[in-house]
């Protein structure tokens, strides 16, 4: 099953984490990705305040939603089952400084026919 | 201290100790897990099974460690279980499957000259068929601690790292199909028996490394002590096994050194630099004990020579030196029965503590594609351990790197950290 993994952190206790480990972490965190059969690294957004937002035509400033989680990024794995997609997002340095959000990514049926 | 521990002191109020609050509630999940394993063998209905006695389990829980074990544990959670199933039926006016189960049982207790005690113990039928090959085989670990400790799904996947809910309908898919797919409740013929005890066994250790390989997590310490009672329990229903006993002692070879894997201050400390005097002794006396016994017993499995391994690791506590020759030897054999990557990767450790660390990467060589060691943290900690011993110090640190991104144990991450930091300052 391919998963999609989303990234929610908390901007503020990111910034507040020692950044020489947090961002060697990470870089571990996507070479071990790297290697996985199926992962891709995905992409680091820009801070959540940059952001814009467009509804019903009225534009707005970032962020969407008044909570210290903002979404951050994603990454892709390629995982057997559940469990391991659980594994994946453990490993993430993100998810401690806030949450990844699972997601199966879909597989067409043929249901749109 | 785990969620579960919390949760019977706390209703335990702050007089029993927590000894005696723990033993009653080991004698509350001995005695649903018994009535269970009796019902389910006779219905092949899990699920109704515990739904009869659930609640009945739950005031056990919540009053046996308080106002101590009842007389006759049996007799009370049936009696307990039958008010409240009456108490149903009044608000309903309806029969149920649970009033059903719970005459049964009574039914036999009648039989049995009213003496609970001497329901028959089907406990063991259970785990074999919780076990069954129709199972799928991670669940069969969740299924075992579910029906005979009665343990809640959320338990389970704390320790399992599933979400609740999901680890919930899983119990539920695997006991339905426990009933549909005509699963037997009976222990094995002796000639299909090696087979599906290997695969209880398998379960039992699952639940078991579950509690061991995350240090750092809540709650996952009492799961080791589960899989540990659970091992006895085997030993005790099947003396004749030696796997059994090989198991069992395997896990208290493990439980020995519990103490020895992090420092004072909380750090990650490796099997080679543990401090023996750490070790607990009256628990490798345990493993060694049984060990011998499963060795008179016949031929050699799996589990007793993972066991004679940890048998020859302690061997330093004696010596202050590893008895690495029997080791190497012990996992040749290994290897050879089950072909695993992960034995191969552990040979090659102990290989290098023989031959040094190049004839050690020269037999790891071979597995650098096997997929299921790409995302396994230790074969590239012991790759990086490896690299370094030789000298290859880049191949060292990209090992390591790879090994910190795998990790979610922060003491263990600190620990590989501190590894690169000494490979570049060296």
């Amino acid at each position: 099953m391919r998963y999609m993994m989303l990234i929610h952190h908390d901007d503020a206790a990111m910034a507040a984490a020692d950044q020489k480990q947090l961002w060697g972490d990470y870089a571990a965190f996507n070479e071990a990705l790297g290697k996985a059969n199926g992962a891709s690294s995905g992409e680091r957004l820009e801070p959540a305040k940059g952001g814009t937002i467009v509804r019903n035509n009225d534009v707005l400033d970032g962020p969407y939603a008044d909570t210290k989680e903002q979404f951050a990024g994603y990454f892709f794995v390629e995982a057997a089952d559940l469990d391991e997609a659980v594994a994946w997002a453990r490993r993430c340095p993100s998810s401690r400084f806030g949450s990844i959000e699972i997601r199966p990514v879909h597989v067409p049926k043929g249901d749109w026919k | 201290m785990s969620d579960r521990d919390g949760a019977a002191t706390r209703t335990a109020g702050p007089a029993p100790a927590g000894a005696a609050a723990r033993a009653a509630e080991r004698v509350a999940r001995e005695t649903y897990g018994r009535l269970v394993a009796f019902l389910a063998a006779r219905t092949r209905d899990v699920a109704g099974a515990e739904d009869a006695l659930s609640e009945a389990f739950a005031a056990a829980l919540r009053l046996w460690p308080v106002d101590g074990v009842p007389d006759n544990p049996d007799a009370w959670l049936l009696t307990v279980a039958r008010r409240r199933q009456t108490d149903a039926l009044r608000r309903r006016q309806t029969r149920t499957a649970g009033e059903e189960h719970l005459m049964l049982i009574s039914d036999e207790l009648e039989a049995a000259a009213g003496e609970p005690g001497d329901l028959p113990d089907r406990r063991l039928a259970l785990m074999f068929a919780c076990a069954h090959p129709a199972i799928e085989r991670g669940m069969r670990a969740p299924l075992i601690l579910q029906t005979i400790l009665g343990m809640t799904a959320e338990d389970i996947s704390d320790a399992f790292l599933i979400p609740p809910a999901t680890m919930g309908q899983r119990l539920v898919r695997a006991k339905t199909r426990l009933n549909d797919a005509g699963i037997p409740f009976a222990i094995p013929e002796p000639e299909e028996l090696p087979e599906r005890l290997e695969a209880v066994l398998d379960a039992i250790y699952a639940a078991y490394t579950k509690g061991w390989s995350e240090v750092g997590d809540r709650g996952v310490p009492e799961m080791a002590g589960e899989a540990i009672w659970l091992g006895r329990l085997l030993v005790a229903q099947l003396p004749a096994e030696p796997e059994a006993k090989g198991m069992l002692a395997l896990m208290f070879y493990a439980e020995a050194r519990r103490n020895a894997r992090r420092d004072l201050s909380g750090a990650y400390v490796p099997l080679e630099q543990q401090d023996t005097s750490l070790w607990d002794d009256s628990q490798i006396a345990v493993a060694e004990t049984l060990l011998r016994d499963a060795n008179k017993g016949g031929p050699t499995g799996r589990y007793q020579l993972e066991a004679a391994i940890q048998s020859a690791h302690t061997a330093r506590r004696l010596g202050g030196i590893g008895n690495w020759p029997a080791i190497v030897a012990l996992y040749d054999h290994l290897l050879a029965r089950t072909h695993s990557p992960v034995v191969a990767l552990n040979r090659a450790i102990a290989l290098a503590e023989l031959e040094g660390p190049a004839a050690a990467l020269a037999t790891l060589a071979p597995l650098a594609d096997d997929r299921r060691l790409q995302s396994y943290q230790p074969y590239w900690a012991a790759l990086g351990h490896l690299r370094g011993a030789a000298g290859d110090k880049q191949g060292a640190i990209e090992a390591l790197t790879i090994a910190i991104g795998l990790t979610t144990d922060p003491a263990v991450r600190t620990y590989l950290h501190g590894r690169i930091e000494a490979l570049r300052d060296g």
